[in-house]
């Protein structure tokens, strides 16, 4: 792999006696997003500070671009934190300047851009961030969700190459959780960013994320991709990951990938060989520019609705479901047969279409200002056997996948 | 030995002392302190000052000249009116047991000019100003505002104390001036107006005893209590985080307390100083 853009080396840090990171290993690469998950004041947002430079080492080393931080010329410094932005927890708007000014600060402070150039640059960043209403509000004036796209809007005004989001989701409801990940996720594909976070949000940051760093008793004990995750065997898992996946349960009613495996092994044990499960994959299309046209809220609220449906209508009957991306739902359905399940599937349809997708569609287009914003639901069923590899029959069903529902907002059908 | 070190106590800073040597202890910490504060002071006022020119610094600090020079006017001329008053009335009835009822003006006059001009400007503005000043930084220390922009490469120094420092050291003479001119009306309306002392008498002793050496030094003092009172308000507002007494917002209510407090006691002790020097 290529040189790391920044590298921990064996990082420690203390705050009076109190030893908060030990001897800390990590590496961030460039152009990925990298979340970095572990139990609320375990360290993190001290590991990422000290990325940014807020908080130097007291044992270590941090390399940028291969090169130790404390070895490099006070310009050289500057050049490199000059590409970093940084996403408090809590904001840290200016509570003196309005929306408008706190976004154009780094600029009218850090360059000598022309005010025109300055205002054109900020009302691009407030059109993206949806804040047009409120540019001329203090930041008290606002919602959390609000100071939230605020903040982000001010830390992508520079154009960073480095974007650093300190539990960018707290205090969010879980449709705007899931909207901010998203939004983060865009931005990141749309200014091709690296970005760190540090989040609770499990799964959901799963979907977002290229690799997943595990921050447990002051030390990275995980370092890998969030597949890599599924099958890491550490009390880390038990102890931090399994609670959240618990409380994510709890809010959005499906299941995680991670219990959807372990349930669905539980499953198939239980089975006589030759019996046979479904899957069924389901996709909302084109969520990119059902986001850009209706928002990242309202395109995560039809989702949510999408899920609760489908887990209630199928949990009923013994099915457990699970996002695998942050468009696709699948569902285990592990005592139906592919004929049984083509026959639910034709009653789910039914009733989806008649009461569902409506309420899903008036919901988001209220956002769509009058434009033709489709919502095209596809579905696909594919067996499997105890002995079948689950990840080959999700691939199969998804390559059968049919549309099930279709809702335009300019029609209103 | 053993009964040696159970008598022994623990010190904040992890050492053991004897029970005998504790009030020395916290003597010598305090001083510390003390020491430690100044020197750091004294760093944060060079570093603002190094700071405080600049295209993109005026618009700032005209902005806060308005705050603390303008915004002070209404509660400077009340207080220096009704001292100059004040002074007139006493001044009248001292001098008038001598005979000199006529140098009422001249003491009226130099006692606001070189003395109390300068100081109940600085404490009016430290009472009016300097607590807001501490109180708006201490805020947006503890709510990670001042760590959001380092983490925007501007460097807070110079975006938030220096043009503070600057309108401060603009606004104090400023300030006096009003201070003194309202002040030496005041004595006019009680001496002369409602006492019955000559008007030219007055107005003629001004003249006569009032030099611009006393002027000069009036405004010199406020220039110093000009920079005590910005750097002691800023700093305790900056470092509010930093505070072991307290956390948070009860931080930022005690790092008030304490600006006020010291700013008081640095401007009597600096006005000693000053006037030692100019004598």
């Amino acid at each position: 792999m290529n040189t790391p853009l920044i590298e921990f080396r064996n990082v420690t840090k203390r705050f009076g006696t109190k030893t908060v990171l030990e001897n800390v290993n990590l590496q961030i690469y460039e152009g990925q997003i990298t979340t970095i998950i572990g139990l609320s004041g375990s360290g993190k947002s001290v590991m990422l500070k000290h990325i940014i430079g807020l908080i130097q080492p007291d044992e270590g080393t941090i390399f940028f671009q291969g090169k130790p931080i404390t070895e490099m010329k006070k310009s050289e410094i500057n050049e490199a934190f000059g590409q970093i932005s940084y996403m408090f927890q809590g904001n840290a708007l200016l509570d003196s300047l309005t929306v408008y000014d706190n976004i154009a600060l780094p600029l009218r402070e850090t360059t000598n851009l022309k005010k025109t150039e300055i205002d054109r640059r900020v009302m691009a960043r407030v059109e993206q961030t949806e804040l047009t209403e409120a540019i001329h509000k203090y930041p008290a004036e606002l919602s959390g969700g609000m100071q939230k796209r605020a903040a982000l809007a001010r830390a992508l005004i520079t154009d960073p190459q480095i974007v650093l989001f300190d539990e960018p989701t707290t205090g969010q409801d879980p449709v705007r959780k899931n909207a901010i990940l998203s939004m983060i996720a865009q931005y990141q594909r749309k200014f091709n960013f690296t970005a760190v976070l540090v989040s609770h949000e499990i799964p959901d940051v799963y979907f977002i994320s290229n690799r997943i760093l595990a921050l447990y008793d002051r030390q990275i004990v995980f370092q890998g991709t969030p597949e890599e995750l599924e099958n890491f065997e550490h009390p880390f898992m038990d102890e931090v990951i399994s609670s959240l996946e618990a409380l994510q349960k709890e809010l959005t009613g499906l299941f995680s990938k991670r219990q959807f495996v372990m349930l669905n092994h539980l499953q198939l044990k239980r089975r006589k060989v030759g019996e046979s499960y479904c899957v069924v994959v389901f996709s909302l299309n084109e969520l990119t520019a059902i986001y850009t046209k209706v928002g990242h809220d309202a395109a995560q609220e039809a989702l949510r609705n999408m899920g609760l449906y489908i887990d209630k209508h199928f949990g009923d009957i013994g099915g457990f479901s699970t996002r695998r991306s942050s468009n696709e739902i699948i569902t285990m359905l592990p005592y139906s047969n592919l004929a049984e399940t083509e026959s639910i599937i034709d009653d789910f349809v039914s009733d989806f279409q008649r009461q569902v997708l409506p309420a899903i569609g008036t919901g988001a287009c209220k956002m769509a200002a009058g434009e033709s914003v489709e919502f095209n639901i596809v579905a696909g069923i594919a067996e499997g056997q105890s002995t079948t590899d689950l990840d080959s029959v999700i691939a199969l069903a998804k390559s059968q996948q049919k549309e099930i529902g279709r809702f335009n907002c300019a029609a209103g059908e | 030995m053993a009964a040696f070190e159970n008598n022994m106590t623990e010190s904040t800073n992890g050492q053991q002392v004897l029970p005998v040597l504790r009030p020395f202890t916290f003597v010598g910490r305090t001083i510390m302190d003390w020491i430690n504060s100044m020197g750091a002071a004294t760093i944060f006022l060079c570093l603002a000052l190094l700071r405080t020119l600049g295209r993109k610094q005026l618009f700032k600090t005209v902005q806060q000249t308005y705050f603390i020079g303008a915004r002070s006017i209404t509660i400077i001329m009340l207080v220096s009116l009704f001292t100059g008053m004040v002074l007139g009335l006493q001044s009248y009835h001292a001098l008038l047991k001598f005979g000199a009822a006529g140098a009422v003006g001249s003491l009226v006059s130099l006692s606001l000019i070189m003395e109390l001009g300068p100081v109940l400007t600085a404490i009016m503005i430290t009472a009016r100003a300097g607590s807001a000043i501490t109180a708006e930084i201490g805020v947006q220390r503890i709510s990670e505002q001042i760590d959001a922009l380092s983490t925007m490469r501007i460097n807070p120094i110079r975006y938030l104390i220096s043009p503070k420092i600057s309108a401060s050291i603009i606004s104090f003479p400023l300030l006096t001036a009003v201070f003194d001119l309202v002040g030496i009306l005041g004595g006019y309306v009680s001496a002369v107006v409602l006492l019955g002392l000559n008007g030219g008498v007055y107005l003629h002793s001004i003249k006569t005893y009032v030099e611009m050496s006393d002027i000069i030094n009036g405004f010199t003092k406020s220039i110093v209590f000009a920079v005590i009172v910005a750097t002691v308000c800023c700093y305790q507002g900056y470092f509010a985080h930093m505070r072991r007494d307290s956390h948070g917002a009860q931080a930022v209510g005690l790092a008030t307390t304490s600006a006020v407090v010291t700013s008081c006691v640095l401007i009597l002790v600096s006005d000693y100083v000053v006037t030692s020097l100019m004598v």
